[in-house]
């Protein structure tokens, strides 16, 4: 990071830094939560190293390592912030530690990259350990890891900014009163705790590319934050198959979701305009799926994001390669047998070998998806195309008494008015 | 970190049980108990007899209220307890799960309240 030298004097200084905070956020947070070892101490000390940045930054330009700056400046704000608290012996422990490490003489530049990486991680683990709730490890995610704030995750799921302040102190709290270790489980354990990890950012992503409340359908700022911390993990841990592959998936999904929404309305896949995919994002979630696929270790990520290639590099919905795609949900329902990866399957057979094998396959999933708006919407959808139409408008109905997103409402409307019309 | 490991099962079920399998729980019981000591975590614990033998009391303005039962009527009946001494949460889980009453009902971790290095909440 060399902007420092470049640019002394900044012509754009809070949007210069602007960047420089969401790229550096997660690593100073991460490195500042082992030294201190309390989350909300951690996130204090660097909001105020990030406030005196903006004082000396646009007058003494970027430093040349701006995390090394703040981490070193978060924790001598730390080490203030303990000494005007200090009534109890534990905080002097602390004090002692910190302003051990601040004296060592490790310049910050080598302390931050030799282990600031292993600290990322540490804190991804952390932040979706299983004694924490599922909400509660996407909330902490973004706001550590990601440096959102507490408004906009609340934004994002729609939550009241209270009930997420609320969430998130009570997670921070329980790390810290329940002893959840900051660290990389161990081997034996790191499969589970993966596993975790990856079900959080598929999580958020699928949250911003198909919000389950409101009127947006797309909210893109979670889908490039999912993303985004998929490659950091990526990076620090090269050779996991699994999370190349989920990062590929991300890819190869968000590629379409400009294509997705037109005039504010659902466009289906295969009514999208090709052309205005995001080959960028094909082309490197191709890449990283034919890495993740060398290892020969094929795990259910893998086999979605080579679902979504097949798709993204079809010429035409209609040359879409159905049957490859009927072999893949036959691999993936192997491993994964829940109901809505049947459900995908039963949709990738009506293809392949039309809509009655398609609708036989979906008979089995009725009560187990009875709930699900998707399962009524595709079989709608078959049940028109083999002609039964007021089966169709039935499952219409039942599918639109569910879904919560109104431009999905809309979308559910179209086509039940669209039976009318052929009928 | 201490942390109490409480044992919650359905004691409808207990009555169901032969005198075969009450001997088998027990001898799964003493196992686990050994190789917590042996591993040097134990700080005591205990079994507990039926919640139906449990007396609530409650002192409401200087008058003292006793109630049959325990505080709560729930599916499972809080039947025992161990204290341990571990690093951290994921040891305690690990120790939880080795439990035998984890198999059969479940088990509470909870962290024992640290006077030294916390205020009172």
């Amino acid at each position: 990071m060399g902007l420092g030298q470049q640019h002394p004097r900044l012509k754009d200084p809070a949007g210069a830094l602007d960047r420089v905070f969401r790229e550096e956020y997660g690593r100073v947070v991460a490195t500042l939560i082992r030294q201190v070892g309390d989350f909300q101490l951690a996130e204090d000390a660097v909001q105020e190293a990030m406030a005196s940045a903006l004082v000396n930054w646009p007058k003494a330009g970027v430093p040349r390592n701006p995390a090394a700056w703040l981490t070193t400046t978060a924790r001598r704000k730390a080490i203030d912030r303990i000494r005007r608290a200090q009534t109890l012996s534990r905080k002097q422990r602390e004090l002692e530690y910190l302003t051990r490490i601040d004296q060592t003489g490790t310049t910050p530049e080598e302390s931050v990259d030799s282990v600031v990486q292993d600290d990322r991680l540490r804190l991804m683990f952390t932040c979706c350990h299983p004694a924490l709730n599922r909400e509660a490890q996407v909330a902490l995610t973004l706001k550590t890891l990601g440096g959102l704030s507490t408004a906009q995750i609340a934004r994002s799921f729609l939550a009241a900014e209270t009930t997420m302040a609320q969430r998130l102190v009570r997670a921070k709290r329980k790390i810290r009163q329940a002893g959840i270790p900051y660290r990389v489980p161990p081997d034996h354990q790191l499969p589970d705790r993966l596993a975790s990890v990856l079900t959080v950012l598929y999580l958020i992503f699928n949250e911003g590319y198909s919000a389950s409340e409101g009127d947006d359908l797309i909210r893109h700022e979670l889908c490039e934050e999912a993303i985004r911390l998929g490659r950091t993990l990526a990076e620090l841990m090269p050779d996991e198959p699994e999370v190349l592959g989920l990062v590929a998936l991300m890819l190869l999904q968000n590629s379409r979701a400009g294509a997705r929404i037109r005039d504010g309305e659902l466009v289906l896949l295969e009514d999208q305009d090709r052309g205005s995919w995001d080959s960028d994002a094909i082309a490197a979630g191709a890449t990283l799926l034919e890495e993740a696929l060398r290892r020969s270790q094929i795990g259910p990520y893998q086999l979605q994001a080579a679902i979504a290639a097949v798709h993204a590099t079809a010429p035409s919905a209609a040359a879409t390669d159905w049957d490859e795609i009927c072999l893949l949900y036959a691999r993936l329902a192997e491993m994964q047998p829940s109901p809505v990866v049947m459900l995908n399957y039963a949709v990738a057979v009506a293809m392949s070998k039309g809509p009655p094998a398609g609708l036989q396959m979906m008979e089995r999933l009725g009560e187990q998806l009875a709930s699900y708006y998707l399962f009524h919407s595709a079989r709608a959808e078959l049940l028109a195309r083999v002609g039964q139409i007021e089966e169709s408008r039935q499952a219409y109905q039942r599918s639109l008494e569910l879904v919560e997103n109104t431009t999905e409402q809309r979308f559910l409307l179209r086509r039940m008015a669209a039976l009318d019309r052929d009928a | 970190m201490k942390y109490a490991l409480l044992i919650y099962g359905a004691e409808a079920d207990r009555g169901d049980a032969t005198p075969e399998q009450q001997s088998q729980v027990l001898a799964e019981y003493g196992k686990f108990t050994e190789s917590i000591n042996e591993a040097g975590i134990n700080l005591g614990g205990e079994a507990l007899d039926d919640s139906t033998t449990a007396t609530t009391v409650r002192v409401r303005e200087g008058e003292t209220l006793t109630t049959d039962g325990p505080f709560a009527e729930t599916r499972e009946q809080l039947g025992g307890f161990y204290l341990i001494d571990v690093p951290d949460l994921d040891e305690a889980i690990a120790v939880a799960a080795r439990l035998p009453g984890s198999k059969y009902g479940s088990v509470e971790v909870r962290p024992v309240w640290d006077w030294a290095n916390n205020t009172p909440a």
